[in-house]
């Protein structure tokens, strides 16, 4: 691997792990991303969770923070208070962005108020069956919705707790298994097409990655298992569709404010129709991840791709994101 | 542009193609975590070593015979050693002779190597249902065919074992041997009763039957007692293994399998061409171990560790398991075996389970065939007492709210509870 000195070192802290479902991943993305950053001369530290986390970012001598925490804390808007409160720049989307986008039920509704198109959707709490008496409607969501119908819980990402259901007795079961990873879940209508992951680097749309998982559904074994999926960048649409996918990432990354990174899961139907299905704020950067294929496409090398990140966190700087300085301002 | 995420792909072998990411795995990462109380890794209690016993004889090991310990040795393994391992093969009662021994990296690579030794793509192994995910890993890599045979509180039931074989012989097929843990079962943590072992050693005479015995866990009964060792009734039919692993320690990865001679010779090939020999460092130090330590003493202050072990797990799941769930009552070893009622399935409930800081092993991944969703292993040997009792108050908390979920979501298809009568289910489900 080649050495390449970074114009202006910097001491950037990568956090990853965590205790959230999805530790194993975010250590693969972070131990990436660090490897990366130290290759271009940057001092690297890996931090994981711990309860001297706080102590240690303050103390540490830092001048950004890495953010490779997936799933709960590292995506909800949690760790980026944190580091708001500490005033160390962070990469990604800032705290509201993080905490719309990690609430799907919620996002989906921003998206459709931006005028995207998105599925046609249900969010049952575990209160509405534990308090009341929501089995007794669940019937109708077939009805609405049609049959298969997707069931995921309503926060959390890779897949955990996806199941797509095509015979309405299994629906149940379905709805119990994604309650294991979420309070609620989200019970949508499924759309059949194809898969497609558009990253958004500062406001812009990066190649379409198209998705095409060798066997079955993009779970988390297709996701996580070098070569179980085939993936084509820039995906294999027709430039007015590709221009589709691309303005409807961007919209979503709009509808929420975010800022530096997110990725789109998209899928188009056979009439180019691009459905929004959720946003990303702090997406995989391991060797079978999305955004780095995207990056790829569009000639961004890996350790390139983690320079822009970091040169974006210092740009923004501590203590506030971008899309929202105005909202600050009025605070001061 | 087409993207490879591995560029390796068309170059693997068939057996490599089924390995992939698992969801299951990914959770362990957060269960290894100190906040999660982990009744999931098998490990045996190494803090109830003598330590400065341990560090004489290693120590030993390296100022009296340094040059030898860290050269090179024999395939089979140490004379010496082979000699001590049926000391303790012996001491349970165990025949054996020490030139019948291969000496392996613990009894992990002895599966790997008998697989290796039989197995082509497609045959068929026989195993308990629930088995060894260990042992289910050695077959996978060889691309076994694995049927399972149920078991209940009496270990492999040997009516349908016989039922099995049947099966398999009007489709014209073999198996090419059965894998069996008579003892202290892991996963489902019951033995094999005496009965079922003679006529399990019938049923390999008529039906010329090769059986792979592997006993880890034989000396670690509570009450002191021994079991017939399968290799005893049919010699000629058995190939046995063995491991200082949860009778001395895990790390310096010594086992060893005991085979008829022709098989014998196979193994030490098979061995010599995947690495050579065994450490002579570990052979050593566990030599000098078994010769100068009191090592029946250490495996009574082992078992009287797992005695108390269980017997906080098995109060505490009393007290606190909600009614539909079951558990086998273990008289020995690290395991408890763990039934939910219709409708749970544990795979599903480790999120949920960790995200309350309890972990455990799910029951899919004791089953070849998909089978085991309501099932869960709970291994008590490595948790500190207190942190045993705080974990099952957790799980018995998840459980609780869960089966309420359940009934709750389900409405009118609520599966029925059934309230407890004994702490012990007569089947072991899958």
């Amino acid at each position: 691997m080649t050495m390449m000195p970074a114009t202006n070192p910097t001491s950037v802290a990568v956090l990853s792990g965590g205790i959230s479902l999805e530790r194993e991943v975010s250590l693969r993305s972070g131990g990436r991303v660090a490897d990366a950053l130290a290759d271009r001369g940057h001092t690297v530290t890996r931090l994981d969770v711990d309860a001297e986390l706080v102590k240690t970012l303050e103390r540490g001598g830092f001048d950004l923070a890495f953010l490779a925490l997936h799933g709960s804390a590292g995506e909800d808007g949690t760790i980026q208070s944190l580091l708001e409160l500490i005033g160390l720049p962070y990469t990604g989307p800032d705290v509201l962005a993080s905490s719309l986008a990690w609430n799907k039920p919620i996002a989906q509704g921003l998206y459709a108020r931006a005028g995207l198109a998105v599925p046609a959707r249900v969010t049952l709490s575990q209160q509405a069956f534990r308090e009341m008496g929501a089995t007794a409607a669940v019937d109708r969501v077939a009805e609405a919705l049609g049959i298969p119908l997707v069931v995921k819980p309503a926060t959390g990402g890779s897949s955990l707790g996806l199941a797509i259901v095509d015979d309405v007795g299994r629906l149940p079961q379905a709805i119990v298994g994604a309650f294991s990873y979420a309070d609620a879940v989200l019970v949508e209508q499924f759309i059949a097409g194809t898969e497609v992951a558009v990253t958004v680097l500062d406001g812009e749309a990066l190649p379409p990655v198209e998705i095409r998982p060798k066997e079955g559904a993009y779970d988390f074994a297709a996701r996580y298992t070098a070569g179980a999926t085939e993936f084509h960048a820039p995906a294999r649409l027709d430039d007015a569709v590709t221009a589709r996918c691309e303005t409807a990432a961007v919209t979503a990354y709009g509808a929420i404010g975010a800022r530096h990174l997110s990725r789109a899961d998209l899928i188009v139907d056979p009439a180019g129709m691009p459905w929004l299905l959720e946003l990303d704020t702090c997406p995989g950067m391991t060797v079978t991840s999305l955004v780095p294929l995207a990056a790829k496409a569009a000639g961004i090398a890996f350790g390139e791709l983690c320079q822009r990140l970091v040169d974006l966190a210092l740009r923004d700087g501590g203590g506030g994101g971008s899309s929202h300085r105005d909202d600050r301002r009025v605070g001061e | 542009m087409r993207l490879d995420t591995d560029p390796y792909l068309r170059r693997y072998a068939a057996r490599v193609k089924g390995m992939s990411a698992s969801e299951i795995r990914a959770l362990f990462s957060v269960a290894a975590r100190p906040e999660v109380v982990s009744f999931a890794g098998g490990m045996p209690a190494t803090s109830a070593l003598d330590m400065e016993a341990v560090e004489r004889v290693v120590a030993g090991v390296i100022r009296d015979r340094g040059a030898e310990a860290l050269q090179y040795g024999v395939g089979q393994g140490r004379g010496e050693l082979r000699e001590l391992l049926t000391e303790v093969m012996h001491h349970e009662g165990v025949p054996g002779h020490a030139d019948d021994l291969v000496v392996t990296a613990g009894g992990q690579q002895a599966l790997e190597l008998v697989a290796k030794c039989f197995v082509d793509a497609g045959d068929v192994v026989l195993a308990e249902g629930p088995t060894y995910v260990g042992a289910l890993g050695a077959f996978a890599s060889h691309q076994a065919d694995v049927h399972h045979v149920p078991m209940d509180s009496h270990g492999m039931q040997i009516d349908r074992l016989e039922d099995e074989l049947a099966r398999l012989a009007r489709a014209g097929r073999r198996a090419k041997y059965l894998y069996t843990i008579p003892n202290h079962q892991n996963p489902a943590g019951v033995s094999m009763s005496v009965d079922r072992r003679h006529r399990l050693a019938a049923l390999a005479e008529q039906h010329d039957l090769l059986i792979l015995e592997d006993n880890p866990y034989g000396l670690l009964d509570f009450a002191g007692n021994t079991f017939p060792s399968i290799l005893e009734l049919v010699p000629d039919r058995v190939i046995y293994v063995g491991t200082v692993s949860k009778t001395f320690a895990p790390g310096v990865r010594i086992g060893w399998v005991l085979a008829p001679r022709p098989v014998r010779d196979k193994l030490i090939l098979l061995r010599e061409a995947g690495d050579l020999c065994p450490s002579s460092l570990t052979q050593m130090i566990v030599e000098s171990w078994l010769s100068t330590q009191p090592w029946r003493e250490q495996i009574k202050r082992f078992t009287e560790v797992y005695r108390e072990k269980a017997e906080v797990m098995l109060g505490a799941l009393h007290a606190e398991m909600p009614d539909g769930v079951h558990w086998t009552v273990p008289a020995g070893a690290f395991y408890v075996w763990l039934t939910l009622p219709h409708g749970m399935d544990t795979s599903d409930l480790l999120a949920k389970a960790i995200s309350r800081r309890v972990a455990y092993v799910p029951g899919r991944g004791f089953y070849a065939d998909g089978s085991g969703g309501a099932q869960a292993r709970l291994c008590f040997s490595y948790p500190e007492v207190d942190r045993i009792h705080e974990g099952v108050v957790r799980l018995g908390e998840l459980l609780h709210e869960e089966l309420q979920l359940v009934r709750a979501v389900f409405g009118d298809h609520a599966p029925e509870i059934q309230r407890r009568t004994t702490g012990q289910a007569t089947g072991l489900g899958g």
